[in-house]
């Protein structure tokens, strides 16, 4: 990696005499990147972002912008800027005043305001409503105003807590696809908060799973999914169906497949870190990799019976059980025509597609 | 949404309710289904409710109105009071040059009050609503609690404390600053300002704190996080977005001091007389003159409504909506109606 532009090392934050809400957090940003730093309420995310904007202080750790320590700088001397969550823009001035409003503050000439404003309003098309005062904007407006209101003081990096979150789905949709697009078109690197696993999938580089104050994984979308390191990170993204079980024989770690006793039948699984005989881990498994078995078909068989059939518009989703009880759910293949409810199957998958997680 | 809503829109409701209801039978005759009979009641207590606050406001407000309105038109004839209409009232009182200026001296008064007080509340409300994180409403409770002591004890307080043998006087002798007891400190109309700004303070602080503390901190955040120092943050967001609660507060401090009589009858000696108030109660008291009090009333009336819809309006065109609205124009915030029904 090149020289990050951002740098957090062993941060940590603690409100009060309670558990820390921020727990020892390092991380390093490269610069252009799109990051995404994703967990449930409570996980520690905003108050990350909010020490990096400078809005709290770390009770300790460092926070450093290309080698510079920045951790004890006042908000207003940080070469960042934040879009709000409730877009927070000023209510007593026009459109234009808001987005003109950092430039102010820096004394730069009105001639070069006058014009860097208004490109920044057309950026996210909005000139046609400079004057206009924010209250008479919609949601998704007055978050594209938020938006050029901190892209218009051209920032290294940009953090965004929930921006999307107050917007209905449609066009929370469309602004993921515009966020993404400025983060490449104006090289600004962007910190980006969410709860929502999919906006985080969507939009990142690479997503730093946060609970309880530390970051659980870190790495990029597709390694998320596939490689989740715990139940909480397989249970956290998309869909996953999670089966308690017992590692069969020690195995080595870094991919290399190991047969897991899950209710009374040996199953084939990839592990990425080692495993002992006897270990109890889950095996995690997406919907869209189980399938219908042929007949003598692979090494791993399971029987279900099928409880409620679920048509969604992309696919249709089969709720079954297992012998022993657990819930399994399981994408049916297109084309083919769904099970009636109480219908016996054997369903299989790729032991690739299978991995072990922690509890 | 404005602050004009409340009772005046009750009124309204009341009033269009009254003709759909007796024009219900005028209707071809269907059957009323569930609905029309929901709407109905619904329409019978609107009506119902609306009509106990609107014979309040008439029984206490309006009628008591328009008596003093009609005696400022009456005739006095050898000190009876005739219904004779005349505007000799009027005339005497912008032909004499003593009640002008007491109207203009008592307005000077009300104006340094104002000021004195908005003083003392600005900043404390701005620490009460940002900087106090603990002990905030136990702080709030103390600036309050002195409005629920009567307003007479409160005056007679400052009596005890300004007095020839008084607390001050005490002290000052005590620690040898003087050795004559100041005579100068009762009965003069600083007694009768330090009073009045000392009962009404709180009421200038309400209002502020009320909008202050609805000023999202993220506002605030956002201003610093686009390069704006403290000080430029408070005056480029914070201080704009509570002026509404600076009319607000200035507008009750103003036309409750100038309207106000305790203070300066007990604390301002040969300076009470000076004050419009008072004026009005010897009028109307000793001099038995109830036509020139009711004169001197009504103008007083009406610079105050005056007054209040001048600060309304500004209220209203700086009532941003946006993400402070409805508090703004909540609880103690609002003007118009408050004062005036207090």
């Amino acid at each position: 990696m090149t020289q990050p532009i951002l740098q957090l090392q062993h941060l940590t934050k603690r409100f009060g005499l309670g558990a820390a809400a921020v727990d020892d957090v390092s991380l390093d940003v490269a610069p252009g990147e799109f990051l995404t730093l994703l967990g449930a309420s409570g996980s520690g995310k905003t108050t990350t972002l909010r020490m990096i904007a400078g809005f709290e202080h770390p009770t300790s750790g460092e926070i450093l912008m290309d080698g510079q320590r920045l951790t004890l700088l006042p908000p207003f001397k940080r070469e960042l800027n934040t879009v709000f969550q409730q877009y927070a823009l000023f209510p007593h001035m026009s459109v234009r005043d808001n987005v003109g409003y950092g430039l102010r503050m820096r004394k730069v000439a009105r001639a070069e305001i006058a014009g860097r404003v208004s490109q920044a309003l057309d950026m996210v098309q909005l000139g046609h409503l400079a004057d206009r005062a924010p209250r008479q904007l919609s949601g998704g407006q007055q978050q594209r105003v938020a938006l050029a209101r901190a892209l218009v003081n051209r920032p290294r990096v940009l953090l965004l807590d929930e921006p999307l979150g107050a917007l209905d789905l449609k066009l929370r949709k469309e602004m993921q696809l515009e966020l993404k697009h400025l983060n490449r078109q104006l090289g600004i690197t962007f910190l980006y908060v969410t709860h929502d696993q999919e906006e985080a999938l969507t939009m990142s580089d690479r997503i730093a799973l946060m609970r309880n104050g530390r970051i659980e994984q870190l790495s990029r979308p597709r390694e998320m999914y596939e490689q989740p390191v715990s139940r909480y990170v397989a249970d956290f993204i998309g869909e996953t169906n999670l089966l308690a079980g017992t590692v069969a024989a020690d195995g080595r770690g870094g991919g290399q497949p190991v047969s897991v006793a899950v209710a009374g039948l040996a199953l084939s699984a990839l592990t990425q870190r080692s495993v002992r005989g006897g270990d109890k881990i889950f095996l995690a498994i997406r919907p869209e990799h189980i399938r219908p078995a042929e007949e003598g078909e692979g090494p791993n068989r399971l029987p279900v019976t099928v409880r409620d059939v679920v048509f969604t518009g992309v696919v249709t989703r089969v709720h079954a059980v297992m012998d022993g009880g657990e819930a399994l759910v399981l994408h049916w293949p297109a084309g083919s025509s769904a099970p009636e409810s109480g219908t016996r199957l054997t369903v299989t998958w790729d032991p690739a597609r299978g991995s072990c997680v922690d509890e | 949404m404005s602050t004009s809503s409340g009772s005046g829109s009750n009124v309204g409701n009341g009033g269009s309710a009254a003709p759909a209801l007796s024009g219900t039978p005028g209707r071809p005759p269907v059957r009323p289904s569930a609905l029309d009979r929901l709407r109905a009641s619904a329409r019978l207590r609107t009506l119902v409710g609306a009509a106990l606050p609107v014979g309040w406001v008439t029984l206490l407000l309006l009628l008591p109105y328009l008596f003093l309105f009609a005696h400022s038109f009456f005739r006095l004839r050898n000190g009876q009071l005739t219904h004779e209409l005349t505007l000799e009232n009027y005339q005497r009182l912008f032909g004499t040059p003593l009640y002008p200026q007491t109207i203009l001296f008592s307005a000077g008064v009300a104006l340094r009050v104002t000021l004195a007080s908005l003083l003392l509340a600005y900043p404390l409300a701005y620490l009460l609503a940002f900087k106090v994180k603990r002990h905030r409403d136990l702080l709030y409770m103390a600036v309050i609690i002195p409005l629920w002591v009567s307003y007479l004890v409160r005056a007679y307080a400052w009596k005890i404390i300004l007095g020839q043998e008084g607390i001050l006087n005490g002290f000052l002798k005590a620690v040898g600053i003087i050795d004559q007891p100041l005579t100068m400190l009762l009965y003069s109309k600083w007694a009768v300002m330090l009073a009045l700004i000392h009962i009404y303070t709180p009421f200038t602080l309400m209002p502020i704190y009320a909008v202050l503390e609805a000023i999202p901190v993220s506002f605030k955040e956002a201003s610093q996080d686009l390069y704006a120092s403290r000080w430029a943050t408070f005056r480029n967001v914070v201080l704009p977005l509570s002026l509404p609660g600076v009319i607000a507060g200035c507008t009750f401090a103003f036309v409750l001091s100038m309207g106000d009589f305790i203070a300066p009858t007990l604390l301002g000696g040969n300076d009470s007389a000076l004050m419009v108030s008072n004026l009005v109660v010897s009028l109307f008291g000793v001099a038995f003159n109830w036509p020139l009090g009711a004169a001197v009333s009504v103008v007083m009336l009406v610079m105050t409504l005056v007054l209040l819809t001048l600060a309304r309006s500004i209220e209203d065109r700086m009532n941003y909506g946006g993400q402070a609205e409805g508090r703004t124009g909540g609880p103690g915030a609002s003007v118009g109606r408050g004062t005036l029904h207090a």
